[in-house]
């Protein structure tokens, strides 16, 4: 059954057109990947969908469809005294859910007492990805947007972070739209790809859709990838 | 002291502790200098009220709450001028006072002084600072949501913009209410101050709220006492001039230097 559906979907920001007549659905536990260079309009087209910003065309989110989002990066001021107690609570409270719910996220997260209670410019890069992942679970979501989830995490990190929404996934049932640069976690997580450039280059299963035309019309013939028994990776992470 | 005198102190009082809750989110959210443009735009409707007889406060709600609907377009607009034109309207507004203002009533608009208040003065005070306060208790998750990311709190169903315009009206009220007793030079440093004051010693968000409320009603309860005990006092050869505003502010910038040598709760 369809959670979302989007048709002809166009983004201008100050009379620049960032998103161009894209289309796509969404299906309940799909996991759905976005790929694109910088400037594609990737992000663009992820707040579009939150109606973060205005766009034309159609977005068509079903009843039943509870959205968590994990946004790109924030740049937590690093002398604000809000931990993530205070941001899961301010949530549920928000969205007029029982506190209990969070002690489930954060246990789920992997989030101690202690880091719930460390003001959040004092975490490292993988807590407060983890503590952004969880305040995107209350609330009992059935589909997560999240925006280059790794991008503020260095490298062995990633493979966790990864790991951790992977587990979520599966445990809770989640559809998922994920904007990432790691075309090896495409090829092991999603079910289907939308590869942007603006418009919309390809779509559909990692394998089906990513051939080395797309990939080249997406990254230029710069980018390195190879197939290896039906494997497709990439020897350095592309960045989007 | 007189009833009406009473009135005062316990109104000042409680300004204070609004000041206090306002001034710390307004710190949070990097309005640390809001404070003095908003009181500035309440100077030309305070000094047009007395040129045509009015109440002063009533010219001055009024400058105030057309500034706050001003700044709040210039916040929505987030375009690169928006600093310059707030410091353009800031300081015209503060000229264009200075110059309405009769003379005799320039330095108390300036710099505020402890009136007698009617009854009926006395429960609008108090139902602005019931107001205040009410405010933050019931938007203060909305707050702490659009603080740490107003995409996120907008992602979670906070509505923003009118979040941030309930804010700076709640904010210039808070202003307002300062203003008779701090003068339109000093009812910012009020907010923001105690507030500063409130960071230094505490590093989670009840704690900070707490500190910096009690701040701002310590620093108003020494600056009362010593503008009241002592208006004149004279240390080596120099009288200093104590009047209720300059005194508080004074009081206020004491705690903030001890502050600096406390460790953090």
């Amino acid at each position: 059954m369809s959670l979302l559906t989007v048709k002809n979907l166009s983004v201008r920001i100050q009379d620049k057109l960032i998103v161009e007549d894209v289309s796509f659905d969404l299906s309940e536990r799909e996991r759905l990947s976005i790929l694109g260079p910088n400037g594609a309009g990737k992000t663009v087209l992820l707040k579009a969908l939150l109606s973060l910003l205005p766009s034309t065309g159609e977005i068509r989110w079903a009843p039943q469809a509870r959205i968590g989002y994990v946004p790109q990066k924030i740049d937590a001021e690093i002398h604000l005294p809000l931990t993530f107690n205070d941001l899961f609570q301010a949530k549920c409270s928000t969205l007029r859910v029982s506190i209990h719910d969070a002690s489930g996220v954060a246990e789920s997260v992997g989030l101690t007492k202690e880091i719930l209670a460390t003001p959040v410019g004092h975490l490292s890069g993988g807590q407060f990805q983890r503590g952004l992942i969880g305040f995107a679970l209350i609330g009992e979501p059935n589909v997560l947007l999240l925006d280059e989830p790794t991008a503020s995490v260095d490298e062995p990190g990633e493979e966790h972070i990864y790991e951790l929404i992977h587990r979520l996934q599966d445990e809770r049932n989640l559809a998922s739209i994920m904007v990432s640069h790691d075309l090896s976690f495409v090829f092991r997580y999603a079910t289907t790809v939308l590869c942007l450039n603006r418009q919309r280059v390809c779509f559909g299963s990692p394998r089906d859709a990513l051939s080395h035309d797309v990939l080249e019309k997406l990254y230029g013939e710069s980018v390195g990838f190879y197939d290896h028994d039906h494997h497709v990776s990439v020897p350095h992470p592309v960045q989007s | 002291m007189t009833t009406p005198e009473i009135y005062s102190l316990v109104l000042v009082v409680l300004t204070a502790l609004a000041a206090g809750l306002i001034g710390s989110f307004a710190l949070m959210k990097r309005m640390s200098l809001a404070g003095d443009v908003v009181s500035h735009i309440a100077l030309p409707g305070l000094g047009l009220a007395l040129l045509f007889k009015m109440n002063p406060l009533v010219g001055a709600a009024i400058a105030l709450f057309c500034g706050t609907i001003l700044i709040w377009h210039l916040q929505k607009s987030a375009t690169m001028t928006t600093d310059v034109a707030i410091g353009v309207i800031f300081t015209a507004a503060l000229a264009i006072g200075i110059v309405l203002t009769p003379s005799e009533d320039l330095i108390e608009a300036l710099f505020g002084g402890f009136q007698s208040l009617t009854p009926l003065w006395f429960a609008i005070g108090l139902l602005a600072v019931g107001v205040i306060v009410a405010f933050v208790w019931m938007f203060r998750h909305q707050l702490i949501l659009s603080l740490f990311s107003p995409e996120l709190a907008a992602a979670t169903g906070v509505k923003v913009s009118r979040l941030n315009l309930y804010f700076l009206l709640v904010f210039s009220l808070t202003v307002l209410l300062g203003l008779r007793f701090l003068g339109a030079m000093l009812v910012g440093a009020l907010i923001i101050i105690p507030a500063a004051i409130g960071r230094q010693l505490t590093h989670t968000l009840t704690a900070f709220l707490v500190a910096s409320s009690a701040a701002s009603v310590l620093s108003v309860l020494l600056g009362f006492t010593i503008s009241r005990f002592y208006p004149h006092f004279t240390i080596a050869h120099v009288t200093l001039n104590l009047t209720l505003g300059p005194a508080i502010i004074a009081m206020a910038t004491i705690l903030f230097l001890l502050s600096l040598l406390r460790k953090k709760i």
